[in-house]
């Protein structure tokens, strides 16, 4: 999977978890917790949605490279390099 | 075999269940009551719609809030906000003699408010409301701390401390007398900070959507299906019986039965102490009006009152209820939206509190005299505190401990559960967890939130 694959992975994802927020204006650079007041159980199960739809693990100590678009893509692109979009 | 069976189809027990389901756990959640809801339950009577608890929804946020435990809550179960369609209070008091409170969904009418009537408790109640923002959820110690002994030494007026405590108590104490520091914290943000709210179609709109998304991600939900034991071997279960006898197994339990009525269940514990069992439990009338409370002066969405400067939060000494304090709820009196206008009736609910057993021991005949006869005394005293709307009455109806037993199978009918709550969820099996009301949040938003962190903590860790 590309990471702009990827990254459209992770809108779907937040779009599930949060039907009332409007992601077309995300900025990839900012932390998710800022603009979208993710917390630690969100950020969980964006973890959880990984493994049940693409069986990606993120380990707990990888959880801080979830703190942005960008840093998500930069750090799922080896993890979801065969993963293929559904 | 299931990944885990669920005891109690309440609000937390749904959203438990929705958790687990949606991460492809096989779940069942089993009932005894033949409907849904728990102590959140609705019924029909006379072709008219009743809801059980509710009378407002705590932990009001608006559309678009994404702090808070109802954003939090809808994004873990996945729903929009406009999917509880949530209408806000027109506001609320709390009516002592000679003193009242008013108070609404925004902190700043409650503060002009003790401005006004408590000029000299300004700076109290802003430093109240600091200790507030910094209690920590999950501290199990600071949790147990006096509620009272930390208002005594933030506010030192009495009466200011006796009027804030009443809603609180009232909504969410399942002690008697006093408050544990956490739930009064908890409660107090839930009420004061973050409000009421209903939606224009009552407690069966929530517990519809959450049906109907448990059932779609493939949960089971039996009702009329109550729990006999749970059969224990060792340190684990390892299957429940219900009252058919029939078996069933599961990996793991999450129970909202409650603490002490979940190790009673247990194959392995002997009965446990009746004592530590909740005590508080009410009788609740619906009166229900030929007109709109609002045309008889009344707008009031809830009224808190109390008959003395000294709040009485405890089960009755004598008699079969205690109407010295009460809850006064018209469901007509919140903003709904144009579209849906108001309730076709007019609503008043009095609550009031009462004494299990002693309405458990009545004969039928008796009971039905009673019920009767505590419809008027409970009216009649809180006429004090709002317009007689005795000559609109067209139909009405009461619910008692007994009542509220049946649908919560809460040991003596308690509301709120045992005191001692059990914050991190565990028993005495490493299989065996508790949701709902006993293990600390109260409300449609909080046990729902109970569900969501058990769930979360105890059974979806990989």
């Amino acid at each position: 999977m590309a990471p702009e694959e990827i990254r459209n992975v992770i809108i779907d994802i937040l779009t599930d978890i949060a039907p009332d927020e409007d992601l077309t204006s995300l900025k990839d650079e900012i932390d998710f917790r800022e603009q979208l007041e993710l917390d630690s159980m969100d950020f969980l199960d964006i973890v959880m949605e990984l493994r049940k739809r693409y069986s990606v693990n993120v380990p707990e100590e990888d959880y801080p490279q979830l703190a942005s678009m960008a840093s998500t893509v930069t750090y799922l692109t080896p993890k979801m390099v065969d993963c293929v979009a559904s | 075999m299931y990944d885990t069976i669920i005891i109690g189809a309440g609000m937390s027990g749904l959203a438990a269940g929705i958790r687990l389901a949606h991460y492809d756990q096989k779940v069942c959640i089993l009932e005894r009551h033949y409907t849904i809801g728990g102590l959140n339950s609705f019924y029909r009577m006379n072709g008219r719609d009743y809801d059980v608890g509710l009378h407002a929804v705590t932990n009001f946020t608006a559309k678009g809030a994404r702090k808070g435990p109802l954003a939090r809550i809808l994004r873990q179960l996945r729903f929009k906000w406009d999917d509880f369609a949530l209408a806000p209070q027109k506001g609320s008091r709390i009516a002592f003699p000679n003193t009242e409170l008013r108070f609404d969904n925004d902190i700043d009418l409650l503060r002009s408010e003790i401005k006004q009537t408590f000029p000299s408790q300004v700076d109290n109640f802003e430093a109240l409301l600091e200790k507030i923002s910094d209690y920590d959820d999950l501290d199990q110690a600071a949790f147990e701390l006096s509620g009272r002994k930390v208002l005594e030494e933030t506010i030192s007026d009495p009466l200011l401390i006796e009027m804030i405590l009443c809603p609180l108590m009232w909504y969410g104490n399942a002690a008697e007398h006093d408050m544990a520091w956490g739930q009064f914290c908890i409660m107090f943000r839930s009420i004061f900070i973050e409000g009421f709210a209903r939606p224009f179609k009552g407690v069966r709109l929530i517990l519809k959507n959450l049906v109907k998304r448990f059932r779609g991600l493939g949960g089971e939900l039996k009702l009329r299906s109550g729990v006999k034991t749970i059969h224990v071997d060792g340190d684990q279960a390892v299957c429940v019986e219900l009252d058919t006898g029939e078996q069933i197994q599961g990996k793991r339990i999450l129970s909202s039965a409650g603490n002490l009525e979940t190790l009673r269940l247990c194959s392995d514990t002997s009965e446990p102490d009746p004592r530590s069992a909740g005590q508080l439990t009410f009788i609740e009338s619906i009166s229900i009006l030929d007109r709109q409370p609002e045309s008889i002066g009344n707008s009031d969405t809830i009224v808190f009152y109390n008959d003395s400067d000294k709040f009485h939060w405890e089960r009755p000494t004598d008699g079969l209820c205690d109407t010295r304090t009460g809850v006064i709820c018209s469901p007509n009196n919140y903003e709904y939206s144009d579209e849906d206008g108001n309730l076709t009736d007019g609503v008043v609910r009095i609550t009031t509190i009462a004494d299990f057993d002693r309405w458990n021991a009545l004969s039928p005949e008796d009971y039905q005299r009673e019920k009767l006869r505590w419809y008027d005394r409970s009216v009649a005293e809180s006429i004090k505190y709002t317009p007689d709307f005795r000559a609109f009455v067209i139909d009405t109806d009461l619910f008692t401990p007994t009542t509220i037993s049946r649908f919560t199978w809460h040991d003596n009918g308690a509301v709120y559960g045992a005191p001692a709550k059990v914050l991190d969820g565990t028993t005495h099996l490493k299989n065996v967890f508790l949701c709902g009301t006993d293990q600390g949040f109260v409300g449609i938003i909080g046990a729902m939130m109970s569900g969501i962190s058990m769930a979360n903590l105890h059974c979806l860790r990989p």
